[in-house]
């Protein structure tokens, strides 16, 4: 069966190409088509989950692809346990995801063309994480960095919009740039694209460990921007301005992923390289804890749940970065299904309520009572409430930093403190409390079953998919999903119940805050004003940027504009024309001068010759026999002498 | 006894007066006497060199009735040829006839 796993990226292409080419018009049989690939992509996933959990090992298939002496290109897949596992997270999200697009896109005027992108995304994500090589892997990094630009600026017609996918775009370029480089110098010295050769040859101290480090920090640019690490965390707020599913799709559960499935994925380099893990870990840390932070004052619903992504992805990366495969692949797991969840759920909201700010919002549970019920259940699975999914990746990962180091712990349990507090604090404004705005209240109701029923699914998930990585199952995700040796830390039960604690704190400060009002939000506002600010301004980041990156390239390129394009270029332009002129008119004076002259002067010899000669001709008979008769004479008077 | 230089003499003069006749004059009549003379001087050649070089043959005396035949006949088509021009341009001023001339 697995060799045949390369269909399963193709049934979602297959469908794009049908989409874009035959049924463009017609938006119905184009989202039948679409979620109907996605259905056979996640049956073939799930049976090579099934065989890859009866013989967990890693298997390749590949193809020459391109053969140059010294220069092998290869197309294959990589075949693992980390693969499977992604494999069918990504099925499952993007087809519940399409399911729930029928019903939030319902009348779009773009709704097919809407359908094919998620087809496309869905390919480029597969084939990514099904590559086997860097080349193939960069590909469909920048495959999926394309389709996320096409869904962030779906609706173009607004600026933000446009802008926001412009944003995205470029930003993570400034990460791939990295990532390139990083694949130059690592696949160069090493002397292969194939991830496997290319980790044998690590291992086997082929590389210097300076240059490793510093490839693996460089590659690790290319995760920071795809998975929006601090510093280039910037552009996943803004991506909130595509349509929700999309948000769901890529920017929570799979495309930011990718970043710590690159990481997962090259463990073997990380693992090897002391110093590039350190950076990968405090990048994560510092970016767990930036983004938590934000996420405590925003008001924007999507964008509580932006910053809940980027700080929940810091926890990823910070796992990764401590060694910690499977407490990080496990956690991109169920963040995956809950984050998914609560997208869609915030997609949801905002189908009825026309509007992102949770100000305006309120009484939801009132109205909406399956999508507030599943909300809550993923926010309760994000903060990490004992049983659910959360709870048990991120015990997983907080375990590992208090055994490799317990201030990463302490980042991380701040951290857990802070998402209890921004999901909670969020769920009590949008669903509990007095409606605020009357006349929206009045017009919310429940999304259509197209929209619920995937919600239900997540929330399933959100509650259950955790349960595989139990630490006391003795065939649990840490067996099937490892790097080199099982990685099975003891369980820690005081950490647990300090996590829970911590977590019910931050649940219980927002209940108090935002459900009681015992203690008024208000006055902690005015009381830490300045913090509020900056945390409201998100750091100061965009503004940041603006001042020292985008505003100094405008002026540079205003400044080309004006003395490089203008003064130089336009000059040699100039220059060349004017020669040219000056060119044409001396060939004119050639050509009148010269040429015609020579034609006009033969015909001026020719015309006096033959005015002179022509006098001879007088018609007089008699000049005629004159001459004749000379003539004889001085031939008579020539032959004489 | 004149010898045949005398009659080649004669005959030299009669001829350049011809050829100055034949060239200058502007009359067409005249132009046509000068050549009858231009005739007559050749013919004289004919005889004198017949009648001194070989008085038996008598081929310069037959070859001289030709050449007046001939001039006769010659005199007829000239005269015709002149009476049209004469009519053409109420005159016989070959000068007046340049209708050759380009």
């Amino acid at each position: 069966m697995l060799p045949y796993s390369w269909l399963i990226p193709c049934f979602p292409l297959l469908s794009f190409a049908l989409i874009i080419f035959f049924t463009i018009k017609k938006p119905r049989l184009s989202s039948l088509v679409s979620i109907g690939a996605v259905a056979l992509s996640f049956l073939f996933s799930f049976i090579v989950l099934v065989t890859v959990l009866g013989n967990p090992v890693t298997s390749e298939f590949k193809i020459n692809w391109l053969d140059l002496p010294g220069f092998k290109v290869e197309a294959g897949m990589l075949i693992d346990p980390l693969t499977a596992v992604m494999l069918m997270v990504v099925t499952i999200v993007s087809m519940l995801v399409q399911i729930y697009s029928v019903g939030y896109m319902a009348g779009d005027s773009r709704f097919s063309r809407y359908f094919s992108f998620l087809s496309l995304f869905t390919f480029s994500m597969l084939g990514l994480v099904l590559s086997n090589n860097f080349f193939e892997i960069f590909i469909f990094w920048e495959l999926v960095g394309l389709t996320s630009y096409l869904l962030i600026g779906f609706w173009f017609e607004k600026k933000t919009a446009s802008d926001a996918g412009k944003k995205a775009f470029i930003t993570t370029r400034t990460g791939d740039l990295a990532f390139l480089v990083g694949i130059f110098l690592l696949t160069t010295t090493v002397g292969t694209l194939n991830f496997q050769e290319a980790f044998h040859q690590v291992e086997s101290g082929a590389i210097s460990s300076t240059l490793l480090t510093l490839s693996a920090i460089l590659i690790f640019g290319g995760a920071v921007g795809k998975s929006a690490q601090f510093p280039l965390h910037v552009w996943l707020p803004d991506a909130m301005e595509g349509p929700t599913p999309v948000s769901a799709l890529i920017h929570a559960a799979t495309m930011v992923a990718a970043g710590v499935y690159l990481v997962a994925r090259l463990m073997s380099i990380y693992a090897l390289s002391v110093p590039a893990s350190l950076v990968v870990a405090i990048i994560g840390a510092f970016t767990a804890f930036l983004a938590a932070s934000i996420a405590l004052v925003q008001n924007d619903i999507k964008r509580v749940l932006a910053y809940s992504t980027i700080s929940q992805l810091g926890y990823m990366i910070m796992a990764l970065g401590l060694g910690g495969y499977t407490a990080g692949t496990f956690h991109l797991m169920t963040h995956a299904s809950f984050k998914a969840l609560l997208f869609l759920g915030a997609g949801s909201v905002i189908h009825s309520m026309h509007t992102n700010d949770i100000w305006e919002m309120g009484g939801l549970y009132l109205k909406m009572r399956t999508t507030a019920i599943t909300f809550i259940l993923g926010s309760l699975s994000l903060a990490g409430i004992f049983p659910l999914s959360g709870f048990w990746s991120k015990d997983e990962i907080l375990l590992l930093a208090l055994n490799k180091s317990p201030i990463f712990a302490l980042v991380g349990l701040a951290v857990a403190f802070m998402t209890a507090f921004y999901m909670f604090r969020l769920c009590f404004i949008a669903f509990y409390g007095k409606a605020r705005d009357q006349h929206k209240f009045e017009h919310a109701h429940e999304s259509p079953k197209v929209m619920t029923v995937p919600l239900v699914i997540l929330a399933f998930l959100s509650v259950f998919a955790g349960w595989v990585g139990i630490p006391w199952l003795s065939k649990g995700y840490s067996t099937f999903v490892y790097h080199h040796e099982v990685h099975h830390l003891e369980p820690n039960f005081i950490l647990m119940l300090v996590a829970t604690f911590v977590a019910l704190s931050g649940i219980y400060l927002a209940y108090v805050i935002y459900y009681k009002g015992t203690i008024s939000a208000e006055r902690l506002k005015n009381r830490f004003s300045s913090i509020h600010k900056l945390l409201y301004n998100k750091y100061y980041f965009d503004e940041l940027y603006n001042a020292i990156i985008i505003r100094p390239l405008f002026k540079l390129a205003d400044f080309l504009f004006k003395k490089f394009d203008l003064g130089v270029i336009d000059w040699l332009v100039n220059a060349a024309g004017n020669f040219t002129v000056f060119l044409s008119w001396f060939w004119e004076l050639f050509d009148t001068y010269v040429v015609d002259g020579a034609v006009n002067g033969l015909g001026y010899v020719v015309r006096g010759t033959g005015a002179g000669i022509r006098k001879v001709q007088t018609g007089q008979l008699q000049n005629y026999a004159f001459v004749i008769f000379f003539g004889i004479v001085l031939i008579i008077l020539l032959k004489i002498f | 006894m004149p010898s045949l230089y005398h009659y080649l003499s004669l005959s030299a003069l009669l001829f350049c007066i011809g050829i100055f006749g034949a060239l200058t004059r502007r009359n067409a009549i005249g132009i046509l006497m000068a050549i009858e003379l231009l005739f007559n001087a050749v013919n004289i050649n004919f005889v004198a060199f017949a009648r001194f070089i070989d008085p038996q043959a008598i081929v310069g005396q037959v070859f001289t009735i030709f050449v007046i035949t001939i001039a006769a006949a010659e005199a007829a088509v000239g005269l015709a040829i002149i009476i049209l021009i004469y009519r053409q341009h109420k005159g016989v001023d070959v000068d007046k006839v340049n209708i050759m001339k380009w």
